[in-house]
């Protein structure tokens, strides 16, 4: 296991690749395109020069928009020996300080000057900044070097940034899920390599993909989704190598109660996996597959039309109506495949469903969680963990009381988690002024073996001394 | 069973979680022939566990009844037995996804203290990862590894008794990840980069006291490590709860129309679910810095 240096290739950047690009604490997902512009925290620029560079290297933008792998520096020998004050008791705070307008700055940056050095002329251009304390001049050299720094460094995505990013960028598309959360979710929840775990989420799939992370292309996951399709542009950000996805299933829920009921039949040529079943009932498919309904109708119209021209002894407008007729046909057959494909796939993962075996469940979603978990906790085996996520606390009070009254699962747990980042510097030490107010709520538990002779058992999971606490009523 | 497989009936050798009601957990070591004593009474290993499934229902001598669970890195957390202070679920979800652990990664970890942690990333790397912990004090190394065997883990790691200050993890350039749980740990950052990969990865330390953090960060830079972050985190539980409140009684505001000693009081009340926090909490266990070590060619001290 000695470290290969000739094995660097899965460390390096390819074309196709999907990284994650870094500034600060700005994060953005896209994919390695040559000669495509690329848009990331108003700049434009190419990420061919990116191709063939290890994961984790920071580059500079320069003008013309190309990325340059910025050279490590040495140490800048601490400016100790430059001029600072003690204290900002004469220091006046009118807007005045520095020298250089708006114009004067953009001048520079059409001249081509680098981020360092527009910190320097700014530096150099501020009445103030040798009053400043050694503190409040480090303080402002940061901030410029935010403002005016052009670096950007490519990642490689994974869990941890890709939460971070949805969180930072679009926490309305994870419902507002924090990252310290999803952390909890896939440790609660056990997720490991060789289960079989079912996802329920409506966060763009990126707990689908952390879950798939999880598993490192060992077992199953059965993405369970609502209405039309499985969404799942997040775990393409992920950039998983291709048979990551035959371990891959999605069934929709609205097949779940004749799942588990035992009357879902999907050998049935006229199964939709998108909607109700058909049961027999020939008019659903007009209705459902928009795709066969316009094809009916085409058809008339080109009977018609077929009827005009046979007479007609035209040879040019004769092969025109074989080709389209033989193009039809092709459609006809892709549209067949395409089906039997959709239930072939159906038929996979209900299979994967019917053992009622699953070794976990997953749910984050925006949907009302209390239907979700009821119905989906039915797949568990007995002594597994599920975890739901919800933005708001209510909806889990419900579910925590329907599954104590219904029995099945121990060891409930709601909980939120809270999370603080700090500043660590020497003689600056202390918490970031801005904290994250709130990150949603999980309830956790585990299946055990359901009693079907005890209905209703009695003694529920508490003591009984604590039972009677409950209708105390509270003190002011 | 296993740590790391789950595994459908219990076996002889297993370690199963007896669950007992409301947060109270035992571990057992399932033999034949042998018995376990409860609260509800007595539990026969040959007759009750052996050849059940996990998660059923096992009644006990007394009559009482009580869960057996299949272990899982999280429940052996809650009931292992302490040999020094553990880390707790909620550090360890967040160490293991910022780490970016997952299956195949090769970690360095140090100290084992009594494996909390250790149990949790070797869930997280198999079936292909590696763990390389060490451990400076002698009989908690070898208790450990003593573990590790009995869990059926042992394959997935490496134990070593030596102090990872002065002699490092026992192995260069493999790590994707180390963790540092030791009371000095900026003299360990030089041999967490040696240990980990030429081309990068990351690194975690846990301090209980912020002076800790401060060596710990001014090391982290000294030696080109990038991202460097320190966070905390704890969880709030919430109980939940049906209370019932008495509503006031302002009285009517009719003037009475018969006259009457005494207003009928009413005695109306209204019925809330809704949670309440515990008395107390955990307030603090640690502080958690990360940073991410740069490909080599990328090293370079940071301002």
């Amino acid at each position: 296991m000695a470290d290969n240096g000739d094995n660097d290739s899965q460390h390096r950047v390819n074309e196709g690749d999907y990284v994650v690009l870094k500034r600060g604490d700005i994060y953005k997902a896209v994919q390695i395109q040559k000669k495509k512009k690329t848009v990331f925290e108003k700049q434009w620029f190419f990420l061919d020069n990116a191709v063939g560079e290890l994961y984790g290297t920071t580059f500079e933008v320069v003008t013309g928009g190309t990325l340059q792998p910025r050279k490590p520096k040495h140490v800048e020998s601490s400016a100790d020996a430059k001029e600072a004050g003690t204290d900002n008791r004469n220091i006046l705070d009118d807007g005045k300080s520095q020298k250089l307008t708006r114009d004067d700055i953009e001048t520079l940056k059409e001249q081509g000057l680098k981020g360092q050095e527009i910190v320097q002329q700014l530096i150099e251009n501020s009445t103030t900044f040798r009053d400043k304390t050694e503190f409040a001049q480090e303080k402002y050299i940061k901030k410029k070097k935010k403002k005016y720094e052009n670096s950007v460094m490519v990642l490689r995505p994974s869990c941890r940034v890709l939460a971070m990013m949805y969180h930072g960028r679009e926490p309305g598309k994870i419902c507002h899920l924090r990252y310290d959360t999803l952390a909890l979710m896939l440790t609660l929840g056990n997720i490991h390599a060789g289960s079989k775990v079912l996802v329920f989420e409506t966060c763009a799939g990126l707990v689908l993909g952390a879950v798939m992370e999880r598993m490192g292309g060992y077992g199953s996951v059965v993405q369970m989704y609502p209405g039309g399709g499985p969404v799942r542009a997040g775990v393409e950000s992920f950039g998983f190598p291709s048979h990551f996805h035959d371990t891959l299933h999605e069934f929709p829920i609205c097949h779940v109660n004749a799942l588990l009921a035992g009357t879902l039949d999907t050998e049935a040529k006229n199964i939709d996996a998108d909607s109700g079943q058909a049961n027999g009932d020939k008019s659903n498919l007009t209705q459902t597959d928009p795709e066969k309904a316009e094809s009916k109708e085409c058809s008339p119209d080109t009977e018609d039309q077929r009827m005009e021209t046979s007479t007609s002894t035209d040879p040019a407008a004769d092969k025109e109506r074989e080709e389209r007729e033989k193009r039809r046909e092709i459609r006809g057959q892709e549209k067949k495949v395409k089906m039997e494909e959709k239930r072939k796939k159906l038929a996979a993962a209900a299979a994967v469903l019917e053992g009622r075996n699953a070794d976990g469940l997953v749910i984050a979603s925006r949907f009302h969680p209390c239907p979700v978990l009821l119905g989906l906790i039915k797949f568990l085996a007995p002594s597994r963990p599920f975890v739901v996520y919800s933005q708001y606390k209510e909806p889990l009070i419900e579910c925590y009381t329907k599954l104590r009254e219904q029995g099945g699962a121990v060891s409930l747990r709601l909980t939120d988690s809270w999370i603080r980042h700090y500043q660590v510097l020497p003689n600056r030490t202390h918490p970031m002024l801005l904290m994250s107010g709130g990150g949603g709520y999980l309830l956790s538990g585990t299946t055990v073996a359901t009693d079907t002779l005890k209905m209703g058992s009695t003694r529920g999971e508490e003591p009984a001394a604590k039972r009677l606490k409950l209708t105390e009523t509270t003190d002011g | 069973m296993s740590f790391v497989e789950y595994s459908e009936f219990i076996q002889e050798g297993d370690v199963a979680i007896i669950f007992l009601g409301h947060d109270s957990m035992m571990p057992v070591k399932v033999q034949q022939g042998a018995q376990t004593q409860t609260r509800y009474g007595v539990i026969r290993h040959s007759k009750d566990l052996i050849g059940q499934r996990f998660g059923t229902k096992v009644t006990c001598s007394k009559g009482g009844w009580v869960y057996v669970l299949h272990p899982t890195p999280e429940l052996w957390t809650l009931n292992l037995p302490h040999r020094t202070q553990i880390l707790y679920t909620t550090d360890i979800a967040n160490i293991t996804m910022m780490l970016e652990l997952k299956p195949g990664s090769v970690v360095c970890e140090s100290g084992t203290g009594s494996g909390s942690l250790s149990h949790a990333i070797l869930r997280t790397i198999a079936p292909t990862g590696h763990l390389h912990t060490v451990e400076f004090h002698q009989q908690r190394a070898e208790k450990a590894a003593e573990e590790f065997r009995e869990h059926r883990v042992g394959h997935l790691v490496t134990v070593r008794n030596q102090d990872v200050c002065k002699e490092g993890f026992g192995v260069t350039g493999v790590a994707d990840a180390v963790f540092l749980d030791i009371p000095s740990p900026w003299e360990a950052v030089r041999h967490a980069k040696n240990a980990m990969k030429r081309q990068g990865g990351r690194v975690c330390s846990f301090s209980p006291c912020i002076e800790q953090v401060q060596k710990t960060v001014e090391a982290l830079a000294d030696e080109g490590f990038q991202e460097i972050s320190t966070l905390e985190v704890l969880l709030r539980v919430h109980d939940v709860r049906s209370i019932t409140l008495p509503l006031p009684d302002f009285g009517s505001d009719q003037p009475l129309e018969t006259p009457t000693d005494t207003p009928v009081p009413s005695n109306a009340s209204v019925l809330c679910k809704t949670t309440t926090p515990p008395r107390d909490m955990a307030g603090h266990t640690g502080y958690l810095t990360f940073a991410t070590k740069p490909s080599r060619d990328n090293l370079c001290p940071m301002i």
